[in-house]
């Protein structure tokens, strides 16, 4: 007897610490009419068919329908996502993702270090791509201050942008893979991205978080015969492609799972601010890279992929077939490499080389100067997006002329599209919720920086 | 670029990096404004961000725009087009408030909730203005000017100084 009442003490007082307050998904008696039509996707039809929020039909008693939390430690949320759901049995009528679980206060902690510090941070939000964050962080800086960037930096950045794109998407081909009871894609995919971690490695000491993209340039030149690895890893990750599509494009369960489900329209994805993979599967040809040339995108060949009903499969070809794309285009860059600069040889914002620091009192100064100040950025803003793997992940930037950002704050791809989740998941089951989650492929420490 | 046909006539406009212009609209012109924007072919709201300009009341912003503490910036990218426009909303000093603009763009609504949380900006009528990122019970705006840091105690270094 005492210990049923001890046990339900335990459960108020654990719910109570583990509230999120309003912002959990709350019972359907507490909710008003307008907010459920809401919830369930009704304003996004303002331009079609103009369901009023309010003549939702949502008949069900609040004793029918189940509030669960999946997540935050749940293993197909990739990471510490969390989602409440109101299920009527198997079924997801309402979502509701709470997040913060990994706010670290990146864009704050921007504030307080140098522009020369800047990478390190910015490198760490989306840990899949750490390149695409480094570049967009570059190039917003690069834009404030002016800086001519040499080709060779350029087209660096680029392959080493594309093999990002690569290995990015070949950890998403094994997540959703292991989401679907695929556990040989989870080895494969891990095993072709070691090809490329392995060459970053070499290239800029760090496996992860490279630091490698810097205001000015790149962070070191490519390493002897490096045209010999990016060989072995185009050739080897482009003929993996296609055992991945015999292990899985063409497979009876994983199609059934990914066909037709959770599908949304352009006119949804548009209106919900939704880019990359997602926006494309609906058919929209919407690729920064194409659309607003950055770097030298417009000197090299590659297809943007489009798909037709946005559904999980649609999804899944996209980020299959755009890994081959991006190894289209990191073999033109072997090509095409011109020789040159990595970097930019202005003092202001490069350090001079370790041999004129010994001869030259102006190259020490500028050193130490650079390293404990920092270079100073104009007055002035500016917003610059760029492709990540996920969507368009933008960098705005905010300068009064010290040597830090005076406000930095990044668009992460990641956190606008995890506002599809609610209405791709609404009327599936919660099996197809975990295709949701996985093809969204959202990375938490993007999302709540 | 100049202005859409519709837009509110006597909003202040400006150049600016890589975006093909900037306009600073009053609290009142703010909606009609990006509602003509989003008529004239900006189909997504590509960022919305606040800043706060404690340390920078006397920037400098274009004749005529009266500076106010805090900034909603929103950066609206067209397709169609292949264009972005930056507007740079005054918000206000002491609890700047602000209209919502769920009802033109419904995917502001995590970024509003983020300005929310992030500088206690308020988007009049937005349909869940809750905290995002922070916890439920946490107090003040962490990316105002006039938020502490806070900081490690470094053992056997004379200067607290913030890092």
């Amino acid at each position: 007897m005492t210990d049923t009442v001890r046990t339900t003490d335990r459960a108020d007082i654990l719910a109570a610490e583990t509230s999120e307050g309003n912002q959990e998904l709350k019972r359907r008696q507490e909710t008003s009419k307008a907010e459920l039509g809401r919830e369930a996707g009704a304003v996004l039809r303002i331009d079609g068919l103009t369901l009023d929020p309010e003549q939702v039909d949502y008949e069900r008693r609040d004793d029918e329908t189940m509030i669960i939390n999946m997540g935050p430690s749940h293993p197909s949320t990739h990471g510490v996502l969390r989602l409440m759901l109101e299920l009527d049995g198997e079924f997801v009528l309402r979502t509701k993702p709470v997040i913060g679980y990994l706010h670290t206060g990146m864009e704050k902690t921007g504030e307080q270090l140098s522009y020369v510090q800047g990478p390190t941070n910015v490198t760490r939000m989306d840990y899949l791509s750490p390149i695409t964050n480094e570049l967009v962080f570059a190039l917003a800086v690069e834009q404030l201050v002016g800086i001519e960037v040499p080709e060779r930096a350029i087209w660096i950045r680029m392959m080493m942008n594309e093999l990002n794109r690569i290995s990015s998407h070949l950890v998403w081909m094994a997540t959703n893979g292991m989401d679907l009871g695929s556990t040989s894609m989870m080895i494969y995919g891990l095993r072709e991205r070691e090809l490329i971690l392995a060459f970053y490695e070499k290239t800029a000491g760090l496996r992860m978080n490279l630091n490698y993209v810097r205001p000015g340039g790149v962070a070191a030149d490519l390493p002897d015969g490096w045209q010999d690895d990016i060989e072995v890893i185009c050739d080897t990750i482009y003929a993996r492609t296609f055992e991945y599509d015999q292990l899985l494009t063409g497979q009876p369960i994983f199609r059934e799972r990914m066909l037709g489900v959770a599908s949304i329209t352009a006119e949804e994805a548009l209106a919900l601010g939704v880019t990359g993979p997602l926006l494309r599967s609906t058919g929209v040809a919407w690729d920064l890279r194409r659309t607003m040339p950055y770097l030298a995108y417009d000197q090299v060949d590659f297809d943007v992929i489009v798909g037709t009903y946005g559904d999980n499969f649609d999804r899944y070809s996209i980020r299959l077939n755009e890994i081959r794309e991006s190894i289209r285009i990191v073999r033109q860059c072997l090509e095409k490499m011109p020789s040159g600069d990595y970097r930019t040889q202005d003092p202001k914002v490069t350090p001079p080389p370790r041999q004129r620091i010994g001869e030259s009192m102006e190259a020490l100064i500028h050193h130490f100067k650079l390293f404990t100040e920092g270079f100073h950025v104009p007055e002035g803003e500016v917003y610059v997006g760029v492709e990540s793997p996920r969507g368009e992940i933008g960098c705005y930037i905010v300068s009064d002329g010290g040597p830090k950002p005076y406000r930095m704050h990044v668009r992460a791809p990641s956190f606008v599209n995890l506002q599809a989740i609610p209405l791709l998941m609404r009327g599936g089951s919660i099996s197809d919720a975990i295709t949701v989650i996985s093809t969204v492929d959202p990375v938490m420490g993007e999302v709540d920086r | 670029m100049t202005l859409p046909a519709n837009a509110p006539h006597d909003v202040i406009v400006a150049d600016g990096l890589n975006a093909a212009i900037v306009c600073f609209p009053t609290i009142d012109q703010y909606y009609a404004l990006v509602e003509a924007f989003k008529n004239d072919g900006y189909e997504m709201v590509a960022d919305l961000c606040g800043v706060d300009y404690l340390e920078h009341m006397n920037r400098a912003l274009p004749d005529g725009v009266v500076a106010t503490r805090f900034e909603v910036v929103v950066n609206l990218l067209s397709l169609s087009k292949k264009s972005r426009v930056r507007i740079r909303l005054q918000a206000g000093n002491e609890e700047p408030s602000v209209p919502t603009l769920f009802d033109l763009y419904p995917g502001t609504e995590a970024l509003e909730r983020e300005a929310f949380d992030m500088f206690g900006i308020l988007f009049e009528n937005h349909p869940d203005l809750t905290r995002i990122l922070m916890p439920e019970d946490w107090e003040g705006h962490p990316l105002r000017k006039d938020f502490s840091m806070g900081r490690v105690p470094v053992q056997f270094k004379e200067t607290p100084a913030p890092r």
